[in-house]
């Protein structure tokens, strides 16, 4: 526990700093902020509110990242979400129990990994093109499905999944932090993980030392898919609808966001799944503060960009080597603006 | 040389034999009032999408240009209509915010050494988020002087327009493509594609085609605004949702390769045509859904990046590709 503990500590320090300072200071503005209380069994308060506003954000941020780290970068799972909540309203309402209901939206989520996987893996097209195909038609896919209606249903089973609760705490939040430990556990207690990182690295160079590439890069963008369908399914039962204009649309670009606000780098390499939740938790805190202080949400987006320019500012490795003094004979070494003139 | 040539030629051949089967289910599609219509209603589009060839073809991508639409609209508007300002003026002084922020934007990614995905995904926050300061409302623009720029048009035989704004997305390709090969500037973008060290070792100046390629996105996505906004007569901060998107499609279909440093700007031009077609096709069929726009251009998106990879497979065969 300690040395590996520590390190543990240590990686997330700065998401840790950076959620506590948002969250004191709107706890400064508004005292009873912090406030939890239990009734009918069930936690309720703005931090609980927090956790489970955020859930589809933290779902598609936990697939986001193991693509991520593999140096790709998945753009559907909004359409994704759009298309798994199409899909299980059209067959909760055909009459199909929830567990079929479940399943068939999970593999169809999956299948759509499947999809991405095999054009970056197999036919080895720029991550961000090949998941933009199924941005583009995705939507369409899911207005297919609905018919371009806004598909209700009133199942309580499915219901239950977007607004029940489970040891106090709301069903969404089980589901995400469940799944979220599943996943960290897998990839980190097992070398899968680290097979993950070496391929963001040097996918060439991993493969040819042996790592079967293709098979981990389908199920990183797998994964990413289930995540999706699990939010889809969320964000739908959340609704007791599925809208496949408006479902998950523009998440892709938070998700990616609280990945990136979670340290991990968009150039591939190391990666940290509590990380990148945390940078979800972040954002909704950020979107929650903001409503909660009056202050017009038109800033909303100017505050997000804001904040985004600065963690990325804080992590470019010019920003660094300038501050490093141990670099600077080696990036003096570095061709510079000198030789592009 | 000639693989140089062949995804251009495709998308050509594509557009021809598409377009020769909606003229024999519809006759009437060959006239000269669905061209001028096909040009109008796809201007803002086109100019957009000129300036995000140039940054695919250096080999990065711009996500901002929607929002950058957005908020040109909405400035616009709100000058024009609270501010009492001329739309000259106006047109002049939005511009050049759109072009300071798209050079800012490259300054960012050039200098900080930060992918344009994550540089530009900001910009477009910050866009979409300015046109939301400004106006979260639809403002109606009823300048008189825009209703003048909207009454001029060349009329064709047979009853069709070519609309201002449709001759000047003709005229900003015929720019773009001159630019494109006639500059050094356009040599460069070229130069920057095929990979950026190798760019510098060859003299490239890459600080300052970095900042020049995404002003010049900036600036195209401001007279997209301008344009999309006398498409509109308003300005609104929720329009022109997901236009990047639409243009890197058009770009593609175009038969730009996306790792950037090959492609011509003239194959954007028909790739806007390409989408602008199946769109017309769906409104004169009746029957289909306009969802069917997006699951088509998804696949025509799909096929076409199988072919570029056919072609590079093919040009490669020594190379044994990982």
């Amino acid at each position: 526990m300690t040395s590996i503990g520590r390190t543990y500590l240590m990686r997330l320090l700065p998401q840790l700093i950076a959620l506590a300072t948002v969250l004191i200071g709107i706890s400064i503005v508004f005292p009873g902020f912090l406030n939890l209380e239990i009734q009918n069994d069930r936690l309720y308060g703005s931090l609980i509110d927090i956790l489970n506003r955020g859930a589809p954000v933290v779902l598609l941020a936990i697939g986001m990242t193991v693509v991520i780290a593999t140096k790709g970068i998945d753009l559907s799972v909004g359409a994704v979400m759009a298309i798994c909540g199409a899909v299980s309203a059209s067959l909760i309402t055909s009459g199909h129990s929830l567990a079929e209901t479940l399943l068939i939206t999970l593999s169809v989520g999956v299948f759509c990994g499947i999809w991405n996987g095999i054009l970056v893996a197999v036919l080895d097209i720029q991550p961000i093109i090949a998941t933009l195909v199924l941005m583009v038609a995705g939507r369409g896919i899911a207005q297919l499905i609905t018919e371009g209606a806004i598909l209700t249903f009133n199942d309580p089973g499915l219901i239950f999944i977007g607004s029940g609760s489970f040891a106090g705490l709301p069903m969404p939040v089980v589901t995400w932090l469940i799944f979220g430990i599943i996943v960290a556990l897998l990839v980190r207690q097992t070398a899968l993980g680290m097979l993950i990182e070496a391929i963001g690295v040097n996918r060439q160079a991993s493969t040819l030392s042996g790592v079967f590439t293709p098979v981990l890069l389908i199920a990183a963008y797998v994964l990413s898919g289930l995540c999706a369908a699990i939010a889809g399914v969320i964000a739908a039962a959340d609704i007791r609808g599925a809208d496949a204009n408006n479902a998950g649309l523009w998440l892709e670009l938070d998700a990616i966001l609280a990945v990136v606000v979670g340290g991990t780098s968009l150039l591939g390499g190391r990666f940290s799944i509590a990380a990148s939740v945390l940078g979800a938790i972040i954002i909704q805190s950020i979107n929650t503060g903001i409503l909660l202080s009056g202050f017009p949400p038109e800033f909303n987006l100017i505050i997000k960009a804001a904040i985004i320019v600065f963690i990325l500012v804080l992590q470019s490795p010019r920003f660094r080597s300038a501050f490093t003094f141990v670099n600077i004979p080696r990036a003096a070494g570095k061709p510079t603006e000198r030789e592009a003139k | 040389m000639k693989q140089r040539y062949l995804p251009l030629t495709a998308t050509i051949l594509i557009f021809i034999l598409s377009y020769a089967l909606c003229v024999a289910q519809y006759p009437n599609m060959l006239s000269t009032r669905v061209i001028g219509n096909l040009l109008t209603d796809n201007a803002f589009l086109g100019i957009a999408a000129v300036g995000m060839t140039f940054v695919i073809l250096s080999g990065g991508i711009d996500l901002s240009i929607g929002a950058v639409i957005a908020f040109t609209g909405v400035f616009l508007a709100v000058v024009l209509e609270h501010g009492g300002m001329h739309p000259l003026t106006a047109f002049a002084l939005v511009l050049t915010i759109t072009t300071l922020f798209g050079a800012l934007m490259g300054a960012i990614i050039h200098y900080l050494e930060m992918p344009a995905f994550i540089v530009t995904l900001a910009g477009m926050f910050l866009a979409r988020g300015m046109a939301f300061v400004l106006s979260i409302d639809s403002i109606p623009i009823k300048h008189p002087f825009y209703a003048t720029l909207k009454g001029l048009y060349y009329k064709l035989p047979g009853g069709g327009r070519i609309t201002l704004i449709g001759g000047l997305m003709l005229l900003v390709f015929a720019v773009g493509i001159l630019i494109a090969h006639r500059t050094r500037f356009g040599t460069n973008v070229y130069a920057l594609g095929g990979g950026a060290p190798t760019a510098k070792l060859m003299g490239v100046p890459v600080a300052g085609t970095t900042i020049r390629i995404y002003a010049f996105s900036g600036l195209l996505a401001g007279l997209s605004g301008i344009v999309f906004s006398l498409y509109t007569s308003a300005g609104y901060s929720l329009a022109a949702v997901g236009v990047e998107l639409d243009a890197i499609t058009a770009v593609v279909i175009g038969g730009t390769l996306l790792t950037g440093g090959s492609g011509f700007v003239a194959g954007t031009l028909v790739g806007i045509f390409i989408q602008g077609l199946i769109q017309t096709y769906i409104t004169f069929d009746g029957t289909l859904s306009s969802w069917w726009t997006k699951i088509l251009i998804g696949l025509l998106l799909f096929a076409f990046i199988l072919l570029q990879k056919g072609i590079i497979h093919l040009s490669r065969p020594d190379r044994q590709h990982a």
